[in-house]
């Protein structure tokens, strides 16, 4: 048993967040999903790095490393707030030729039951793969009658409306469905640990630095607890996540889905809980469009939503409690 | 990364297992919460079958008696004894977890000689004479005081939440030996025999209806000069080495049996009619459940974490306080959902209509326990504060 990460896992992380941050700053992410920002070159350069192909055998193209690599390098993209279709490219990255090398930029999401289907990233995508009980679809979103939002909530996340889903080619069976969805649903809980804590440092060094009543704000135990609650949620949340990318590549330890699912639960509210104090700690600043607790705030509501509400995770971690007892 | 056992872990695991197996049917019905003398030989009577077995002292180093295993190994050993429904450590857990660490860390090679083994054994029960009732968040502002007095200090003052006090032998005493300088430089570490002329037990009755603590009311006990551990003034530092001895297991024994609580919990929930159904038809229970799940899952993965880091060196700055008050809020909330699974059964203490519900009340107030014992939560934050997000200090 070793739940530490070793250097070289460290190493990794630290490459990902610099590219990251050098090649997508905050200044592109602000306005990420404006028509026009999408960058294909900066796209093809984080591809060069491996990034969608972490758990990939090298004779597919891939880094060769495993799962839980996958899920710190995650992780790492969260906390950078880095844009784009990271899940899906992630995801598609060995089914879809070209992903993998940053050529074909892809869109995914699971076909909801009724209704209108609300894309993520899919008006600069090349391609778009719907998650099906029965299998993987894949669609030529040129064929799509789509409506690109002009509001959309988080401003680095461009999404579009689709009425009719046509019904696309299959190319994955039920099992890989399923398996897209439980890593999707993982990777996404991985960026919102990186988003956790990437919003408390924002609000700590904040906290820091700003002065009322001649000293600076956080040294005030009101404020101090707020962020000692973020760190506490970042570090619980971030163990259950990384158990559970150790399941992916050892399931025989465990039950994968039931730590998928509260990796959920706990990632989730950790994102939602931190950014809204990240904002508060801010105080009038924190309501502006300059600061960027917002960012923080609003990408943690966009990946909460990916691959399942934390409320179907709860409940799927009581039956598998409850099955657990029978 | 792992969570699957190494080759030797898992030989470990085996071989306890199968010990477990044979061990545990042959020790008699636990006794009454309130029968102390009766906790006392039951506690002893498995401390000493750990013993022979090569199991006391699993963390310890071999060269003072213990087993030298790894921290992982004594994850293991703590998961694997509760998954045989073994006692915790019960009344040893002060010698065990606190006083045997310092004193191979402190103490002479004659305090060594002459304590370390009765811990192990389960022969020698300890308490802790540490909080004053001026003195619980603020520890280091304590005033009892020792004079000292030829080859003798003699100690006045009152100490409180001394844990199993009524059947100790020996009690760890932290004592101010010098008044007149900062309040952290004048403390001395001491070891008390509790059969020493002036002392006075009292039991301290809990809000769980018992009598788990008790107040130490010391008069003029003398305490020889040899008994002391490290230097004198010195006993802050030689009380903190101790807590760098933490590699991250401290809480398992308590977050496995909150797990066994919330296990208990759902099969009560099945079995309680509510509605046209039972309370674990309620999709708003259920779900909050399942996040209690899952905040239990994540203490255990954020355990093995501590552990990890640990067996490395160290664990991180935080983590402890991180961990201590996330657990103590989870204790929380499972009361606080046991409350609705009971609903009017939760007027008493008594188990009503044949379930096991008194337990649920005990564990729901045990979260006082969690988030006030051993530095309140809100201690932990100023610790994760100040330390860990290196916010300033408040003037």
């Amino acid at each position: 048993m070793d739940l530490d990460p070793s250097e070289d896992q460290r190493e990794l992380q630290q490459m990902i967040s610099r590219f990251s941050l050098d090649r997508f700053p905050a200044d592109t992410v602000r306005d990420f999903a404006e028509p026009g920002r999408f960058d294909r070159s900066a796209w093809r350069e984080l591809a060069e790095l491996g990034t969608f192909g972490i758990a990939l055998p090298e004779s597919s193209g891939g880094v060769g490393l495993r799962w839980i690599d996958t899920v710190l390098v995650h992780e790492t993209l969260g906390a950078a707030l880095t844009p784009g279709p990271l899940l899906a490219a992630t995801l598609a990255a060995g089914l879809v030729p070209g992903v993998l090398e940053g050529e074909v930029v892809p869109a995914i999401v699971e076909r909801p039951t009724h209704g209108a289907v609300v894309i993520e990233h899919l008006s600069v995508a090349d391609v778009l793969l719907v998650i099906e009980t029965d299998g993987v679809r894949q669609i030529d979103p040129s064929s799509l009658d789509a409506t690109l939002l002009t509001e959309p909530t988080d401003p680095a996340t461009p999404v579009s409306v689709v009425r009719d889903l046509p019904t696309g080619e299959l190319i994955a069976d039920a099992a890989a469905a399923e398996r897209l969805r439980l890593l999707g649903s993982l990777l996404a809980s991985a960026q919102l640990v990186g988003n956790a804590e990437g919003s408390t440092t924002l609000a700590v060094t904040y906290a820091k630095e700003r002065e009322q009543f001649g000293r600076p704000v956080g040294s005030f135990q009101g404020l101090k607890h707020l962020l000692a609650d973020c760190y506490a949620r970042t570090e619980v949340s971030r163990s259950a996540v990384w158990a559970a990318g150790v399941l992916v590549d050892e399931p025989e330890a465990g039950d994968l889905r039931r730590a998928v699912a509260g990796a959920r639960v706990l990632a989730g509210r950790a994102a939602a809980e931190n950014g809204k104090t990240c904002v508060q700690v801010h105080g009038g600043m924190g309501f502006t469009w300059e600061v960027d607790a917002h960012l923080f705030l609003k990408r943690a509501w966009v990946l909460e939503t990916a691959f399942g509400s934390i409320d179907e995770a709860a409940e799927l971690v009581a039956e598998a409690l409850a099955a657990s007892l029978s | 990364m792992h969570l699957r056992d190494s080759e030797s872990d898992a030989e470990f695991r085996a071989e306890l297992r199968a010990w477990l197996a044979d061990a545990v049917p042959t020790l008699p019905a636990p006794p009454d919460a309130q029968d102390w003398p009766g906790r006392r030989a039951y506690d002893t009577v498995w401390q000493s079958m750990l013993f022979e077995a090569g199991y006391a002292g699993v963390n310890w180093p071999s060269e003072y008696g213990g087993r030298g295993a790894t921290p992982t190994q004594h994850l293991i050993f703590l998961e694997e004894a509760a998954a045989a429904k073994a006692p915790d450590v019960g009344v040893g857990f002060v010698g065990q977890m606190h006083a045997g660490p310092t004193l191979i860390a402190e103490g002479t090679p004659e305090q060594q000689a002459h304590h370390l083994r009765g811990i192990l054994t389960g022969e020698h029960v300890w308490c802790q004479g540490f909080s004053e009732p001026g003195a619980g968040s603020d520890l280091a502002s304590l005033r009892t005081r020792a004079i000292r007095d030829g080859d003798d200090y003699v100690v006045s003052g009152q100490k409180i939440w001394t844990s199993h006090a009524m059947v100790a032998d020996y009690c760890e005493l932290l004592v101010r030996t010098d008044p007149d300088v900062p309040k952290h430089k004048g403390i001395t570490w001491l070891i008390l025999p509790m059969d020493t002329p002036g002392i006075d037990v009292r039991p301290l009755m809990t809000v769980q209806g018992s009598a788990e603590f008790a107040e130490l009311f010391l008069d003029e006990v003398r305490i020889p000069v040899t008994n002391r551990v490290g230097d004198e003034n010195d006993g802050w530092r030689v009380t903190n080495v101790t807590l760098s001895f933490e590699r991250g297991t401290g809480f398992v024994g308590e977050l496995l049996d909150t797990t066994n609580i919330m296990r208990e919990l759902v099969e009560l929930a099945q079995r309680t009619p509510r509605g046209a159904g039972t309370a674990w038809d309620d999709d708003g229970l259920r779900r909050d459940i399942g996040a209690i799940a899952a905040e239990l899952d994540a203490l255990w993965a954020f355990t093995k974490r501590n552990v990890s880091q640990g067996a490395k060196g160290g664990m991180a700055m935080g983590s402890g306080s991180a961990f201590k008050m996330s657990y103590a809020t989870v204790v929380h909330k499972l009361g606080d959902i046991a409350l609705r699974v009971l609903d009017r059964s939760s007027l008493a203490f008594d188990n009503i209509g044949g379930e096991s519900t008194g337990a649920q009340i005990h564990h729901k107030l045990k979260g006082f326990a969690v988030g006030i014992g051993g530095g309140t939560s809100q201690i932990q934050q100023n610790i994760i504060a100040e330390r860990v997000l290196g916010l300033p200090r408040e003037r």
